[in-house]
């Protein structure tokens, strides 16, 4: 009978607390769907950017323009999967004076002002990158116009494959991130929340099995990980067609181990502090070395070479790389063994320190 | 079965000090029977509620013998959890639980106990059965802390402060219940630090003074150990010399003593329609007028200043306090 199993009534309980807290269900469910939303699209693959220049107005001014158009006619186009990759150039005309004032006060970053029908000057400040791009873009397709031919034959191929871009590096960064917030929030400052509002002491008052408490506790944890990664998981194969190309019962292992190792870190920053600032002094400690190097948002390769084994060594560096593995690149589980085996040793050994350490008042 | 439910012989505990040890309890010897409405009863830091955590198994002595319903902490703990109940000071339970929840939780350590809406009904919080935690008044989370610690329809139930910053009203609905559990012939131990709970509720006392047991027995008794059974106070107008002195007025008619209070002074008396009349024909002599005079009865609060030379709680020491005695006061 659930009514009288201490396990099934703690365990209940951790399910209403968070339930019952909008603010908290937000943090953990909404917050990360935002980020990966607003990250995914400030960091979407865009075309080319267009080049701008203004063109002096004259009687040799025509015949450019006319080879503009021509050009921009291809540059925007989409043939069979194929991009033209050169950008499109926006040509404004202007009279002479108007162009180099305008050259001068930066809203155009090339005049290109024609000397007669064969030849022209380009005016800009080479230090500026997009007035030389924009002079490179413009000279090119104009001597190509004159009759200039490429004598080696070359080809453009713009890579934005599901699996390779920005949002699919995110998505497993943002798992791996709620899997340690989880940890570390859901039971480190939980149980110092409990220990000040001295409910630990008042279950030991009781027989309840000690156990229990902390079965109900990781039970919970672990219950709230299948939204967590469902949320994630579905963002980003619905909204930005990102693959999945190992097992995502694979993914979800992980992701349980990753959050097992969390629990631990999460007991052992809660086994005895007495104050919630404390606990959180603490989680901070823990959680900023990680922010930072274990490659949530950018690789952790670009650290220097030195800083590599103490970023290996972190738990969310191996959670996170696990899942990209698995999810991206469709490792089994003998490639994300070793991490597997990384997570699991910070579980058994945090929960063992934990347990060593606890203080329930 | 043993008939004592508690028994605790040279019970010691020291913490670490800055300067050495401190003693927080220093040698207390108590034996609880059955059935007994038993208080601690004592200033704040007198060591009450380290020796409660003591018996609850909360905290451990630094030596000294506890028995509870004949069982040690070392050797049956957890069937002696199955058969007290506690409440702490201050515990907050969580927020977004109903009260309902909180009691079924709470019955689920126990192998026997009592239904949660039987629970409820005995702390009148059925009414509040699925409301939020946080709802609650003072009053009422108080309540819900009782009937989490009789859920398990313990033998003994230690309460620790139960009324402390509840309003009177409040005050004396749990009175109520902490009666009608001992009525039922359960064992009921609680500290606290205001005097009329303790005359009011408990079959015996034990006067708690700096880890020590300064007085044990029946409250009437206590008070019978004064001699008198009357308090006069009184202050006179005028500067502060002898008159304002205690000692000008220990020889009057069925004085038994006499003692300096915040603003005046308080006489314990035996007779006081022999002493009030002495008393103001002393002062006629010595042509003070009186500023105030009231009599009212002994109080366990007469019998700790009269056993320290303190007050049980810490703002009467202080002269500014306005008065607050808490005794059944009758101004003439």
């Amino acid at each position: 009978m659930l009514e009288s199993s201490p396990l099934a009534q703690l365990y209940f309980v951790r399910l209403r607390d968070f339930y019952r807290q909008p603010a908290r269900v937000f943090w953990v469910y909404g917050f990360p769907t935002l980020l990966a939303i607003a990250l995914g699209f400030a960091f979407r693959n865009r075309p080319p950017a267009p080049v701008q220049a203004d063109l002096v107005a004259g009687e040799h001014s025509n015949a450019i323009k006319i080879v503009v158009a021509n050009h921009n006619a291809i540059a925007g186009r989409v043939t069979k999967g194929q991009v033209s990759l050169a950008p499109v150039i926006e040509l404004a005309e202007h009279p002479r004076a108007e162009a180099i004032n305008r050259l001068k006060t930066g809203k155009t970053p090339l005049v290109i002002e024609p000397e007669d029908a064969e030849s022209w000057t380009y005016r800009y400040d080479p230090t500026r990158p997009e007035a030389a791009a924009a002079r490179q873009v413009v000279d090119e397709v104009l001597q190509e116009a004159a009759g200039r031919t490429n004598p080696r034959g070359t080809r453009d191929i713009a890579v934005d494959d599901p699996g390779s871009r920005y949002i699919d590096f995110l998505i497993p960064g943002l798992i791996g991130m709620n899997a340690m917030g989880g940890g570390l929030w859901g039971i480190g400052f939980l149980l110092v929340n409990f220990r000040v509002a001295k409910l630990l002491k008042r279950f030991v008052a009781t027989p309840m099995p000690r156990r229990d408490f902390l079965l109900a506790l990781l039970g919970a944890r672990l219950t709230f990980i299948l939204p967590d990664l469902a949320v994630l998981l579905l963002l980003g194969t619905l909204m930005f067609g990102m693959p999945i190309r190992g097992s995502l019962l694979l993914v979800l292992g992980i992701d349980m181990i990753g959050a097992l190792a969390f629990a631990g870190i999460g007991l052992l920053v809660g086994s005895r502090a007495t104050t919630t600032e404390a606990v959180s002094g603490l989680m901070n400690l823990v959680m900023l070395p990680m922010w930072i190097f274990s490659g949530v948002f950018f690789s952790s390769e670009r650290f220097p070479a030195a800083m590599q084994p103490f970023i290996q060594a972190l738990p969310l560096t191996q959670l996170v790389s696990a899942l990209r593995q698995v999810m991206l690149e469709g490792a089994g589980l003998v490639q994300v063994a070793p991490a597997i085996g990384i997570l699991a040793a910070w579980a058994i050994v945090t929960f063992t320190l934990a347990l060593k350490m606890f203080r329930w008042s | 079965m043993s008939e004592c439910a508690i028994r605790v012989k040279d019970l010691r505990k020291e913490y670490p000090g800055r300067s050495g040890p401190v003693k927080a309890v220093n040698g207390i010897d108590l034996e609880i029977a059955r059935g007994e409405c038993f208080g601690l009863l004592g200033p704040n830091g007198a060591g009450k509620t380290t020796t409660v955590e003591i018996l609850e198994g909360l905290n451990q002595p630094t030596s000294g013998e506890v028995e509870v319903l004949g069982m040690t902490w070392a050797r049956n703990a957890s069937a002696i959890r199955q058969r007290i109940g506690v409440t702490l000071q201050e515990t907050r339970f969580p927020d977004k639980e109903t009260v309902h929840e909180v009691v079924t939780v709470f019955r689920s350590f126990y192998h026997k106990g009592l239904e949660p809406d039987s629970v409820l009904a005995r702390v009148s919080l059925e009414s509040k059965a699925s409301a939020y935690v946080e709802q609650l008044s003072g009053g009422q989370q108080q309540r819900l802390a009782v009937a989490v610690a009789l859920v398990g329809d313990p033998d003994i139930v230690f309460l620790d402060e139960p009324t402390t910053g509840l309003d009177p009203q409040s005050r004396r609905q749990l009175w109520e219940v902490i009666r009608e559990f001992r009525d039922r012939g359960r064992t009921v131990v609680l500290t606290t630090h205001y005097m009329d709970e303790a005359e009011r509720l408990c079959d015996r006392v034990a006067i708690v003074d700096q880890g020590e047991v300064i007085a044990l027995g029946p409250p009437a008794e206590l008070i019978a150990r004064m001699g008198g059974e009357h308090i006069v106070e009184f202050a006179v107008e005028g500067p502060a010399d002898e008159t304002t002195l205690p000692e000008s007025f220990r020889d009057l008619d069925s004085v038994l003593a006499s003692r300096a209070e915040s603003d005046g002074i308080a006489l314990t008396v035996a007779e006081p329609h022999r002493a009030i009349p002495a008393l103001l024909d002393e002062l006629d002599r010595r042509a003070r007028p009186l500023a105030r005079l009231t009599t009212r009865h002994v109080s366990l609060e007469d019998v700790f200043v009269s056993l320290t030379g303190r007050h049980l709680r810490d703002d009467e020491t202080n002269a500014d306090a306005p008065p607050t005695r808490r005794g059944r006061r009758r101004a003439l």
